[in-house]
């Protein structure tokens, strides 16, 4: 099992129990809080003062991953169900998202049905606008027209593309797409010119926001959750002082603080995965009890604080009551 | 002792005959054309390695719950999309060593061997043997 939590080499204030404290509370309903390189957290039940530094967020947005429309297997018969238990849940929250991000695997098969009704479904979503990657779910006839055709995001035919908000500097990036026998996921020379390219345009200060299906960091390469080319990426983002990936895929969130970059993977809204590495475990749909399946899927809502590098993660489960308070 | 040395040829025959069929990491050749299962299970080809001889058909079958797809690494052939349970066959009419993988979980690698087609006679007087050491012959 790689080791997913690295050492303090930085200096920036983040040790490895304070992080720990902090991962032990990730899929569970957590708040977590990177602001001047202290991580924070809080319970969910301590509402009042989450609150009052919610209230400083410039803005906040959402993260759906892993939806899976179309699959049905005992792992989740219902995964138009349990997509639908997530948009209710970004629909209540406090502080409506300004977007929502959906990293990848929208679908099973890459069906056509399979595609509208994922669409219909995040219709429901009470936010201004939906940006989408591609998991290799969506792209699975090995080209990814359908996907491109319905949430094709670059005029220029190519599936990565790069958006401002706010002053935040947001990447939709892919590595779904070419992959080659015994590698990872992969984005490949000619992404990876377009991202050299775009970055050189961004100052320094910029906080950049990273996004894509498989992980941008090397979770359990055995599992094939790694992306062989991503260092290649990470270096041209080196000079930024906030770097924020995000990614899905693995179905479980896990959280890596890498000197100015963090590291996130989402919950799925279909099912969950085994823990990498598991003894007897593959990386296929894990079934579980079905009173104890939403309580490993979720949302991720993410808040940023502009002046601090701040951005607060929240990871929050599908029960009925997410509250943590009983375990703290 | 006759009856137990009977014994032991049957059970032999035996699993021979269900060599390619099932889940084992042996590779298998018949010397004469043959139809030979690759089950897909648990994110693995199993055989892993499978030696063929030409004419040989291949069936993969997706025992997992996720989708997979099989492409040969130089574009030989690449199956559809297979959801569970379904099945992608292809006949072998070339030897040589058929390198694929799966191309929505790449680490999935597995490889085909396909020999020529010996007659048995040929086969042993030229000393061909199979290229894995836990492959299977029947003679």
């Amino acid at each position: 099992m790689p080791r997913r939590i690295v050492y303090d080499h930085n200096h920036d204030g983040i040790d490895r129990r304070g992080f720990l404290e902090c991962m032990a509370w990730a899929g569970t309903g957590a708040f977590c809080t990177l602001s001047g390189g202290v991580l924070k957290s809080y319970a969910l039940g301590d509402v009042g003062r989450m609150a009052q530094d919610l209230a400083k967020a410039d803005f906040t947005f959402v993260q759906l991953s892993d939806s899976h429309i179309g699959f049905s297997k005992p792992a989740n018969p219902d995964v138009s169900a349990t997509l639908q238990a997530a948009i209710d849940k970004v629909n209540a929250l406090p502080i409506p998202p300004s977007f929502v991000l959906h990293t990848g695997d929208i679908t099973q098969l890459s069906k056509p049905e399979e595609f509208d009704q994922a669409a219909q479904l995040l219709k429901g979503l009470k936010t201004d606008q939906i940006f989408f990657v591609p998991g290799e779910h969506d792209v699975l006839d090995g080209t990814g027209k359908l996907y491109r055709e319905r949430h094709g995001m670059n005029p220029t035919g190519q599936d990565w593309y790069a958006f401002d908000f706010k002053g935040v500097h947001f990447l939709g990036l892919v590595n779904v797409l070419d992959l080659t026998a015994g590698g990872l996921g992969h984005l490949g020379p000619q992404q990876l010119r377009w991202l050299e390219h775009d970055l050189s345009n961004a100052s320094s200060s910029t906080p950049i926001v990273v996004f894509a299906h498989i992980p941008l960091w090397s979770v359990y390469p055995a599992w094939g959750w790694g992306t062989d080319d991503s260092a290649q990426a990470l270096s041209y983002m080196k000079r930024f002082g906030s770097v924020t990936v995000l990614n899905g895929h693995i179905h479980q969130t896990m959280l890596k603080v890498e000197g100015h970059v963090t590291f996130h993977t989402a919950a799925s809204t279909a099912f969950p995965q085994s823990s990498p590495g598991a003894p007897g475990a593959s990386p296929g749909p894990l079934t579980v009890a079905a009173d104890e399946l939403r309580g490993l899927l979720g949302i991720t809502q993410l808040n940023f604080v502009r002046g601090k590098h701040a951005l607060a993660v929240t990871d929050s489960t599908l029960t009925e009551n997410d509250s943590t308070e009983s375990q703290l | 002792m006759r009856f137990a040395i009977k014994g032991a040829i049957f059970t032999l025959a035996v699993c021979l005959s269900i060599a390619p069929a099932v889940g084992t990491d042996a590779a298998a050749s018949t010397g004469d054309p043959a139809s030979y299962v690759v089950e897909i299970k648990d994110f693995a080809f199993s055989p892993q390695t499978l030696v063929a001889s030409v004419g040989s058909k291949v069936t993969w079958k997706n025992r997992d719950e996720e989708p997979h797809r099989i492409a040969e690494t130089n574009q030989v052939f690449t199956s559809p999309p297979l959801d569970t349970n379904q099945v992608f066959s292809y006949e072998f009419k070339t030897a040589g060593k058929y390198k694929y993988f799966c191309t929505l979980h790449p680490h999935m690698t597995g490889e085909i061997i396909v020999e020529g087609k010996p007659s048995g006679a040929l086969r042993r007087a030229t000393g061909l043997k199979k290229s894995s050491a836990s492959g299977l012959v029947r003679s």
